[in-house]
C-alpha cells in the first residue's frame, strides 16, 4: 500500500507530479487523452490485462532480464561491485519493448487498429512496429530526417516489420520535431489511432503509464540483488533522454532512501558549450509536449535544439516524474560528454564482450566515474538499457576521424 | 464594453458575419509583418489575430510553421509581438487584438507579467492552443483580471458532457476549430459546421468564429453565412510565403504587403456583401 508519505504516490488526479506533468494538447486532443486515461485505470485494475502483458514479458520478449556481474569492470574500476540490469538482451535488443506491449495490449482493448509513434534512435520505433507486426496493427513511425541517416539499421528493421517510415525534415528533424509531426497526426485521425509514446513524457496519462510499463525493470533489479548480495543495492545508475529506462529502474527504490539513484543525462560536447541534452542540468521549466517539465530553451522561451552523439537522448526536454525528483532531491542528475559516452562503449566491448548502446554507455561512463572511488562492499547496478549494434556505423565513423585527426 | 464584445455588436446591427484574419507576429520580417498587421482593418479584417512565433507549433500545419520560423529568423519574439500591438493600438482604437500561441514562451516571461503587459499594449484576448480546460486557470484567471477576455476553443471531438467545462468562463467569443486537424490542411463540410454551430448555440450566448480549413473568399462567405465570424490563417499566411519570390529590398517587401492586404479585401468583399442579403 503506497501511502501519502511515499515517493512514489504520483501524479495526481490530474497528472502532476509537483508542479511538472498535467495535460498541455490541444481542445481536439483532450478527449482522447481522457479515454486512455480511463481505458488504462480499467486495464490497471483488470488482473486479466496483467496476466496477459506478463505471458508476452516472459514468451515473447524474454524477461526476466539478467541481473549480470559485471567482474572485469569492476576489477577496471577497484571500487564498487558493478551490476548491469541486461535490458539489451530483451527481444528488440532494449527496455523500449517493455513499454511497447503494454501500449500495445491496451490499444487493443480500445479498439484501435492504427499506432503511431515518433523515435530517435529507432529503438522505440523497432519495438514499436515489432509490437504491431505481433498484432496485426497499421504502424506509422515519425523519425527525423537526421536520425534516419545516422540510424540505417534500424530503419531497415522498421521497414522489414511492415512500419511505415514518414521522415520528419521540420525543425532541427530530430525526435522533438518527430514528437511534434506525431501529434499532429494524431489531431488529424482522433478516431482511429493510438499515439504510443517511447518515453515517460508527454500528457498524462503516458508519464505515469510509460513508467508502470517499465517498472518491471526496477522490480526485477531489487529481487535480483537480493538474491545475489541478500540486500538492497547501495546505488542504481541510469542513462537519461526522456527517461523511461530510469524511472522504470529508480522507482520501485524511491521510498528508499538509502539506495542512491543516480539519472545521467547527455552532456554533448559539454555543457559549457551550450551544444548538449541535458535539460535539468542546463534548462529550466516550460511547457512542451503535453507536460510541464525543465526544457531546454531561449530566454524568449523558444525550444533549443538538443546535440548529443546519442539520438535517443538528443531531447530538449525529459519526464516530468524526473523534474519533480530533482526538485526534492531524491535522484541526484549528472551527465556524461560524447566523449564520455563512447570510452565507456569502448572499454565495456573490449572489457565484458558487451556492445552497449550509446545511450546506455552514458550510464557507464558515470559509473567508471564513481565506482573507485567507493568502497568494495558498495553494490551498484548500471541500466543496460540497450544494445549497441544500431551505433557501430557512428561509433566507427568516429573512431576513423579521430585516428586520422592523431595521423595528421 | 470590451472592444470585442462592441465588434460583435456592431456585426450584428449590420447584419453580418466578420472577418477574423490571421498573421504570425514578425512574418516575413518585424518591418513587413507590422505593416500588414497595420493595414488588416482597412482592408476588411474586422479582429485581427496576431500569432507568437513559436519553435514548435504543434497543432499547426506546414504554411504556420514556416511563418513562425521565419518570424524568429528575422528576430521575432514575445516581446516584438507585444511592441507589433501596441503600435497597431496607436493607430486603431477599435479594432479588438487576439494573440494566439502557444504557452511556453508566455510561462517563460510569467502569465502576471505578460497579461500585465498585454493589457498595455491593448490586447483584447488570449487563445492559447495547448491550454485546455484542465490547465487553463494559471493564465486565464490572471488574463481576467487584467481584462484581456480568454478565449475558448472548441473542436468536433468536444462531445456535449465536455462543452459545458470547456465554456465554463468563456469569454470574447467562442473559437470553434472545425475539422480534427492542424491548421491549413482539410476543410469541413457546411453540413458538419452547421451542425456544430447548432450545438454551440445551445450552450452559450457568446459570438461564434469558426476557422480551420477556411482558404477562399466563397469559403468565407459560406461559412459566415452558418457563424459570426469566419476565421481565416493558413491562406493569408501563403500569400506571405508566395511573396518572398519578389525579394527582400523595400520595394519588394511593399508588393507582399500590398498582395497580403488585397487578398484580405477579397475574403471581405462577400462577407460584407451579406449585409445587404440580411437588411
Amino acid at each position: 500500500m503506497r501511502t501519502a508519505n511515499s515517493l512514489r504516490s504520483g501524479p495526481d488526479e490530474r497528472g502532476h507530479f509537483g508542479a511538472y506533468g498535467g495535460r498541455y494538447v490541444a481542445e481536439t486532443l483532450m478527449p482522447l487523452i481522457l479515454s486512455v486515461e480511463r481505458a488504462y485505470a480499467e486495464a490497471k485494475a483488470d488482473p486479466e490485462f496483467a496476466r496477459e502483458l506478463g505471458v508476452y514479458l516472459k514468451d515473447y520478449v524474454g524477461r526476466p532480464s539478467p541481473l549480470y556481474f559485471a567482474r572485469r569492470l569492476t576489477e577496471h574500476c577497484g571500487g564498487a561491485r558493478i551490476y548491469l540490469k541486461r535490458e539489451d538482451l530483451n527481444h528488440t535488443g532494449a527496455h523500449k519493448v517493455n513499454n511497447c506491449m503494454g501500449q500495445a495490449l491496451l490499444a487493443r482493448r480500445m479498439g484501435k487498429k492504427r499506432i503511431l509513434a515518433e523515435t530517435g534512435a529507432g529503438q522505440h520505433g523497432v519495438a514499436a512496429a515489432t509490437v504491431c507486426a505481433l498484432f496485426g496493427l497499421d504502424c506509422v513511425i515519425y523519425m527525423g530526417e537526421v536520425d534516419i541517416e545516422r540510424q540505417a539499421p534500424n530503419v531497415a528493421r522498421m521497414q522489414l516489420l511492415g512500419a511505415e517510415l514518414r521522415p520528419v525534415t521540420s525543425g532541427s528533424a530530430t525526435l522533438k520535431d518527430a514528437m511534434n509531426d506525431a501529434l499532429r497526426d494524431w489531431v488529424a485521425n482522433v478516431a482511429t489511432t493510438y499515439y504510443m509514446i517511447g518515453t515517460a513524457a508527454g500528457p498524462h496519462p503516458y508519464p505515469a503509464m510509460v513508467r508502470d510499463f517499465q517498472c518491471v525493470i526496477g522490480e526485477e533489479t531489487r529481487a535480483q540483488v537480493a538474491a545475489a548480495e541478500g540486500r538492497l543495492p547501495d546505488s542504481l545508475v541510469a542513462c537519461i533522454g526522456g527517461g523511461s529506462n530510469a524511472i522504470g529502474l529508480f522507482h520501485p527504490f524511491l521510498d528508499d532512501a538509502e539506495v542512491r539513484l543516480i539519472g545521467v543525462e547527455a552532456a554533448g560536447h559539454g555543457i559549457e558549450t551550450g551544444k548538449h541534452a541535458a535539460s535539468l542540468t542546463g534548462g529550466r521549466p516550460g511547457v512542451l509536449h503535453g507536460n510541464r517539465t525543465y526544457l531546454l530553451q531561449t530566454a524568449d522561451g523558444q525550444i533549443e535544439e538538443a546535440h548529443s552523439i546519442s539520438a535517443g537522448l538528443d531531447y530538449p526536454g525529459i519526464g516530468p516524474e524526473h523534474s519533480w525528483l530533482r526538485d526534492v532531491g531524491r535522484v541526484d542528475y549528472v551527465s556524461a560528454t560524447d566523449d564520455e559516452a563512447v570510452a565507456a562503449f569502448l572499454l565495456t566491448t573490449r572489457l565484458e564482450g558487451i556492445i552497449p548502446a550509446l545511450e546506455s554507455a552514458h550510464a557507464i561512463a558515470h559509473a567508471l566515474r564513481i565506482a573507485p572511488g567507493l568502497p568494495r562492499e558498495h553494490v551498484m547496478v548500471v541500466g543496460l538499457s540497450g544494445r549497441g549494434d544500431k551505433d557501430l556505423a557512428s561509433v566507427m565513423a568516429r573512431e576513423q576521424a579521430r585516428a586520422k585527426g592523431r595521423a595528421a | 464594453m470590451s472592444r470585442i464584445e462592441a465588434r460583435f455588436a456592431e456585426l450584428r446591427r449590420a447584419g453580418r458575419p466578420g472577418l477574423v484574419t490571421f498573421v504570425t507576429a514578425g512574418d516575413p520580417d518585424l518591418a513587413t509583418g507590422q505593416a500588414i498587421l497595420d493595414g488588416l482593418p482597412e482592408a476588411g479584417a474586422d479582429l485581427v489575430e496576431l500569432g507568437m512565433p513559436f519553435t514548435d507549433p504543434m497543432a499547426d500545419g506546414p504554411a504556420v510553421q514556416a511563418a513562425s520560423l521565419r518570424a524568429l529568423k528575422s528576430g521575432a519574439s514575445l516581446r516584438t509581438t507585444l511592441a507589433m500591438a501596441r503600435r497597431f493600438r496607436e493607430r486603431d482604437a477599435r479594432t479588438p487584438v487576439v494573440l494566439m500561441g502557444y504557452y511556453n514562451p508566455i510561462y517563460s516571461m510569467g502569465a502576471e507579467a505578460f497579461c500585465a503587459a498585454a493589457r498595455d499594449a491593448g490586447v483584447d484576448g488570449l487563445i492559447i492552443v495547448d491550454l485546455p480546460p484542465e490547465e487553463r486557470d494559471e493564465l486565464a484567471v490572471p488574463a481576467r483580471a487584467a481584462g484581456i477576455d480568454f478565449i475558448v476553443l472548441t473542436a468536433p471531438t468536444t462531445d456535449d458532457a465536455r462543452l459545458p467545462t470547456v465554456l465554463a468562463g468563456a469569454s470574447g467569443f467562442v473559437y470553434h476549430v472545425s475539422i480534427a486537424g492542424i491548421t491549413g490542411t482539410a476543410s469541413a463540410s457546411l453540413e458538419a459546421v452547421e451542425a456544430a454551430v447548432a450545438r454551440l448555440r445551445r450552450h452559450t450566448r457568446l459570438p461564434i468564429a469558426v476557422g480551420f480549413g477556411i482558404k477562399t473568399p466563397e469559403q468565407a462567405a459560406r461559412i459566415g453565412r452558418l457563424a459570426d465570424a469566419a476565421v481565416v490563417g493558413s491562406a493569408i499566411v501563403n500569400r506571405i510565403e508566395a511573396g518572398l519570390k519578389w525579394g527582400p529590398e523595400s520595394a519588394d517587401r511593399d508588393r507582399l504587403a500590398a498582395s497580403v492586404l488585397d487578398f484580405v479585401s477579397a475574403l471581405a468583399r462577400p462577407l460584407r456583401a451579406q449585409a445587404k442579403v440580411r437588411a
